[in-house]
C-alpha cells in the first residue's frame, strides 16, 4: 500500500521531494480503514487498527509520550506540540495526538531533534507562564510544573514573566480564572464547548495576541457560566480552579462561639483517597468522619440524609404531579419532571430552557435541604441559636458554591448554607491538620442525622437519583418489596454511563397506600397497569440532546420523569473532584459509590428512621405540606440566553 | 441599545441567516454583511448570530477578534490601511505613512473623533510590485505619494457634503 502511495505521488506532484504532500496521510484503498496497518515504534512493532493515533499505539506498548493539551475526554487538538516525534522519511516532526497511522511508519520517539524540539516547547510555555508555585492551587499536581521537570529545565530560555500581566477573574462565586498561567492548551475550550454544550471559553485574538476568553471579555460572573467546574478539573495548570473558603471555615472552626457543621456527600468520599496518593475506587467515609472531628468541626452529618428527605419530597412532587395530570385531567401540570439536584444543570436550564423552569422539581437539592434542616429543627433540638451555627457542605461540586449563594436560599431565615467546600479543599484541610486519612480509624456520623441509607450514597453517581426514587416510588406504589422486583434492589438499567439512557417499569399493581401520604390520595387504582417511563442524562451536552428531542415533540417528551447531572458521569465527575479525571477514574469511583449502598442495612430512602423521625416531629403536615414547601423547595429564575 | 433597534437588528439578521443557511458554515458571511452594514458587529448582533446559527456567542467573538475585517467596535465611516510588509516598505511606506498621520491628526490603530476616517496598518495586500499601497475600505490605492495622500483623502471627504470638503478633521468638540 505504502508503494502505491508514493507511485501516486511521483505521477502528479510538480513539487521538490522535501515539499511533497507525505505520503502517509492518504489511504490508497477505503477499504482499508480499520484494517491492521503495522508500524515501527522506537525499535518495536505494533499492529494497530488504521486510523489509530502515534500517542495511542505508543502507550498500547508502553512507549511513553509526554503530552499537555491532550485529554481522553476531549477532542484532538494537537496546539501544544509537546508530544511531537520523528517519523522516517518525513522533513518536519509530528504531533503524535494528531496523527493518525494509515500506512505503515517507522517512528522514533525520544531522538536528539525531538527532545530538544520539546524542550524548546516547554521553554516557549514557561515564558508565557507566570510561574509562581509555591502559592499555586495546583503546586505539585500541575503538569507543566511536571513536564519541566521531566525535560530537566534549568533556566529559562526564553524568559519568564517576572510579574503577573493580566488582572484575574475573581467574580465567580465558583471559577477563578489567573490568564497568567494559561499556556493555551484549550483543554478548557473544547471542556467547554464539546464536553459540556455550554460555551464560555474561546481563543480570541489571533498569533501572539491569542488569549482564551470570554464573550466580549466579560467578568465570569455575567457570562453564562453553569459553574460545573469540568474546565477546572481539565485545566493542565493553575489558571483555573475553585473559589476556595478553606480561610472562612478555619476561622469559623477556630470561633469558639460557632458551632460548625459539616456535612459530606457521597462523591467526594469516594474519591478524596485520590489526594492521599490511593488508588481511585477507595471510599472513606468512615475514615473521614474521625479526620473531620480532628479538624475541629464540631458534627459530622452525612448529606445522604437529606438526599433521602429529597427522594421523598421530590418522589410526593412526581406522584402530585402524575394524579393531576393523569386522574384530574389538568393539563397545565409540567410533565416530565426534572430532578433539581445538580446546580449545574439547574443554572443551564435556567439560561437555555427558561420555558421548562415549570418541570424542574421545586425540591431543593440535599445540600440546601439539609442546610434549612439544620438552622431550624437541628438549631431548636440542640438548644443552639441558629445564628451561631456554621454550615459547610463537602460536595464534589463547584456549582454548589454558587448554589449556597443564591439569594433564594435563605429559607431558614440565615444563609442556609455558609460554606461549599470541594474534594480538593478539603483534603488542603485535613492535610494542614496534620491528618493521615487513609489511616485515621473509622467512626460513624453524628445524631440526630446518624443513620442513611443506600439511596443516598447513590446520589454520587449518573442514575443514582432515579434509582433511589424508583427504589421508594416502586414500594410505595406497588407494596412490593423492591428486591422481588430487581434482584438484590440493584436497579441496573438506570446504572452505566451512556449519555443518555431511558427506561420503562410497568406498575404490575397497586397496594395500600402508606399512612405518610394518605392525605395526598386517596389509592393507587390509577397507577395500576401504567408504564413509568423515565431517562437519565449526565453532562450537559446530553442534557441538550434530551431538551431538543422534548422541544420537538420527540420520544423523551412522554417521559414521567428525568434526570438531569451537569456533569460527565455525575457528581462523581464533579468540577470540585480530585484531579486528574478520566472515564477510568470515573468508573472506579462509581463502582465504589455502588459497593457502599451495598454494606448499607436500609436501602431505601422512605425508611430511613430520620426522615420518617422528622416528618413526625417537624414537617408534621408532610411531605409537600406547608412546612416544607417553605424550608425545603425553592423557585428558580429564568436568565435566558442574551447577556447585556 | 434601544428596543426597537435591537429588534430591527434581529430582523435583518434572521434574513440575513435563513439566506445564507443556518449552519456554521454560513457564520462569516453573515459577519461580513452585518460588518458592511453597520461598520461594526455589536455584542448584541454576535448574540443573534450565535443564537440563530446554534453556536455560542463566544464563538462568534473568537471569529470577530481572529479578522482584521470585523470590529466589534465602530470604527470610522473610511477605514485606511496601509501596507507595512517589506516591499511598501522599501517603497516609500515611511513618507505615506507620516503624511496620513499628518493629515488625519490621528496615529495608526486611532479613529478622528469625528468618526469619519480609522488609520490602521495591514499586512500584505497582495501589491508588492506597486508600493506603497492602501486600501480605503475595500477600495485599494497603489504607488501611493505623500501627494496623492491629499486627493484620496479628499475624495473621501466629498462623500460627507460640499462643506466638509476643504475643512480639516477637527479634533475640538
Amino acid at each position: 500500500m505504502a508503494e502505491n502511495n508514493r507511485k501516486l505521488d511521483d505521477d502528479t506532484s510538480r513539487a521538490p521531494v522535501s515539499q511533497r504532500g507525505h505520503t502517509v496521510a492518504r489511504v490508497a484503498d477505503t477499504a482499508d480503514i480499520g484494517a491492521l496497518v503495522s508500524v515501527n515504534i522506537d525499535g518495536q512493532d505494533v499492529k494497530v487498527p488504521m486510523g489509530t493515533t502515534i500517542l495511542e499505539a505508543a502507550r498500547r506498548i508502553g512507549v511513553r509520550i509526554p503530552t499537555l493539551c491532550w485529554h481522553e475526554d476531549l477532542c484532538i487538538a494537537g496546539v501544544c506540540r509537546v508530544c511531537v516525534v520523528e517519523i522516517e522519511g518525513q522533513r518536519t516532526l509530528q504531533a503524535s495526538c494528531a496523527y493518525p497511522i494509515t500506512a505503515p511508519l517507522k517512528v522514533k520517539t525520544h531522538t536528539r531533534k525531538v527532545r530538544q524540539a520539546r524542550r524548546h516547547i516547554i521553554d516557549l510555555m514557561l515564558s508565557e507562564h507566570y510561574g509562581e508555585c509555591y502559592s499555586c492551587a495546583r503546586n505539585n499536581n500541575c503538569q507543566l510544573q511536571a513536564l519541566a521537570q521531566e525535560y530537566g529545565v534549568d533556566f529559562f530560555r526564553f524568559g519568564h514573566p517576572a510579574a503577573p500581566r493580566h488582572e484575574m477573574d475573581l467574580s465567580s462565586h465558583s471559577v477563578l480564572r489567573d490568564m497568567n498561567k494559561c499556556v493555551l492548551c484549550r483543554r478548557c475550550v473544547r471542556t467547554c464547548i464539546d464536553l459540556q454544550e455550554v460555551g464560555v471559553l474561546e481563543a480570541v485574538g489571533r498569533g501572539d495576541q491569542t488569549r482564551i476568553a470570554t464573550f466580549m471579555d466579560k467578568p465570569l460572573k455575567d457570562v453564562i457560566c453553569i459553574n460545573c467546574g469540568q474546565c477546572i478539573n481539565r485545566c493542565p495548570t493553575g489558571a483555573l480552579r475553585a473559589n476556595d473558603p478553606t480561610d472562612e471555615v478555619w476561622a469559623a472552626i477556630d470561633d469558639p462561639n460557632k458551632h460548625v457543621i459539616i456535612q459530606t456527600a457521597p462523591a467526594p468520599r469516594a474519591a478524596i483517597g485520590e489526594c492521599f496518593d490511593l488508588e481511585p475506587g477507595h471510599a472513606l467515609t468512615f475514615e473521614m468522619n474521625t479526620a473531620l472531628r480532628l479538624c475541629g468541626f464540631d458534627k459530622v452529618f452525612d448529606t445522604n440524609f437529606s438526599a433521602d428527605l429529597t427522594i421523598i419530597e421530590e418522589g410526593t412532587e412526581l406522584i402530585l404531579r402524575l394524579y393531576k395530570a393523569l386522574v384530574e385531567q389538568d393539563k397545565s401540570v409540567a410533565l416530565p419532571q426534572f430532578t433539581s439536584c445538580s446546580p449545574g444543570w439547574v443554572k443551564y436550564l435556567e439560561h437555555f430552557y427558561p420555558e421548562y423552569i415549570p418541570n424542574v422539581s421545586s425540591a431543593k437539592s440535599p445540600q440546601q435541604m439539609f442546610g434549612a434542616v439544620i438552622k431550624t429543627y437541628y438549631a431548636k433540638l440542640s438548644g443552639i441559636d441558629p445564628k451561631d451555627i456554621v454550615t459547610v457542605a463537602l460536595m464534589p461540586c463547584s456549582a454548589k458554591k454558587f448554589e449556597c449563594n443564591r439569594p433564594e436560599m435563605c429559607d431558614s431565615g440565615f444563609k442556609d448554607i455558609d460554606y461549599g467546600l470541594t474534594t480538593r479543599e478539603l483534603a488542603k484541610m485535613i492535610r494542614e491538620a496534620g491528618v493521615d486519612l487513609p489511616r485515621m480509624p473509622k467512626s460513624d456520623f453524628d445524631d440526630p442525622f446518624g443513620t442513611a441509607t443506600g439511596s443516598g450514597v447513590i446520589f454520587g453517581a449518573t442514575g443514582g437519583v432515579m434509582e433511589a426514587a424508583l427504589r421508594t416510588v416502586i414500594e410505595i406504589v406497588t407494596g412490593l418489596k423492591v428486591e422481588n422486583v430487581f434482584a438484590n434492589a440493584d436497579i441496573t438499567p438506570v446504572r452505566g454511563f451512556d449519555g443518555v439512557r431511558v427506561v420503562e417499569i410497568k406498575v404490575p399493581q397497586s397496594g395500600p397506600v402508606p399512612a405518610m401520604f394518605k392525605h395526598l390520595v386517596k389509592d393507587w387504582k390509577w397507577l395500576e397497569g401504567a408504564t413509568l417511563k423515565v431517562a437519565i442524562a449526565h453532562g450537559t451536552a446530553n442534557a441538550k440532546k434530551v431538551m431538543e428531542n422534548i422541544k420537538s415533540g420527540g420520544e423523551l417528551a412522554q417521559c414521567h420523569f428525568i434526570e438531569f447531572m451537569g456533569c460527565p458521569g455525575g457528581c462523581l465527575g464533579g468540577g470540585g473532584q480530585p484531579i486528574p479525571t478520566s472515564p477510568e477514574i470515573r468508573a472506579a469511583r462509581a463502582r465504589a459509590i455502588y459497593s457502599e449502598d451495598q454494606a448499607y442495612a436500609v436501602r431505601k430512602s422512605h425508611e430511613n428512621p430520620a426522615v420518617l423521625k422528622l416528618y413526625k416531629e417537624f414537617l408534621t403536615d408532610g411531605p409537600c405540606g406547608h412546612l416544607s414547601h417553605k424550608l425545603l423547595h425553592t423557585h428558580y429564575t429564568p436568565r435566558g440566553k442574551y447577556i447585556a | 441599545m434601544l428596543v426597537t433597534e435591537r429588534e430591527r437588528l434581529r430582523e435583518e439578521i434572521t434574513a440575513l441567516a435563513d439566506r445564507h443557511g443556518r449552519q456554521r458554515s454560513a457564520l462569516i458571511p453573515i459577519l461580513q454583511e452585518i460588518q458592511r452594514g453597520h461598520l461594526q458587529i455589536s455584542d448584541y448582533a454576535m448574540q443573534v448570530v450565535a443564537d440563530l446559527l446554534d453556536i455560542h456567542p463566544v464563538e462568534v467573538f473568537s471569529v470577530v477578534s481572529f479578522y482584521s475585517f470585523l470590529d466589534e467596535k465602530p470604527k470610522g465611516r473610511f477605514i485606511i490601511r496601509l501596507c507595512r510588509t517589506i516591499s511598501c516598505d522599501m517603497a516609500g511606506k515611511a513618507a505615506v505613512a507620516r503624511q496620513l498621520e499628518n493629515d488625519l491628526g490621528i496615529g495608526f490603530g486611532e479613529t478622528t473623533p469625528c468618526g469619519r476616517f480609522t488609520l490602521e496598518w495591514a499586512n500584505c495586500i497582495g501589491m508588492c510590485d506597486q508600493g506603497p499601497a492602501l486600501l480605503v475600505n475595500d477600495q485599494v490605492h497603489a504607488r501611493v505619494t505623500p501627494e496623492k495622500v491629499h486627493e484620496i483623502l479628499a475624495a473621501c471627504r466629498r462623500v460627507f457634503g460640499i462643506y466638509a470638503q476643504e475643512q480639516k478633521e477637527e479634533h475640538a468638540v
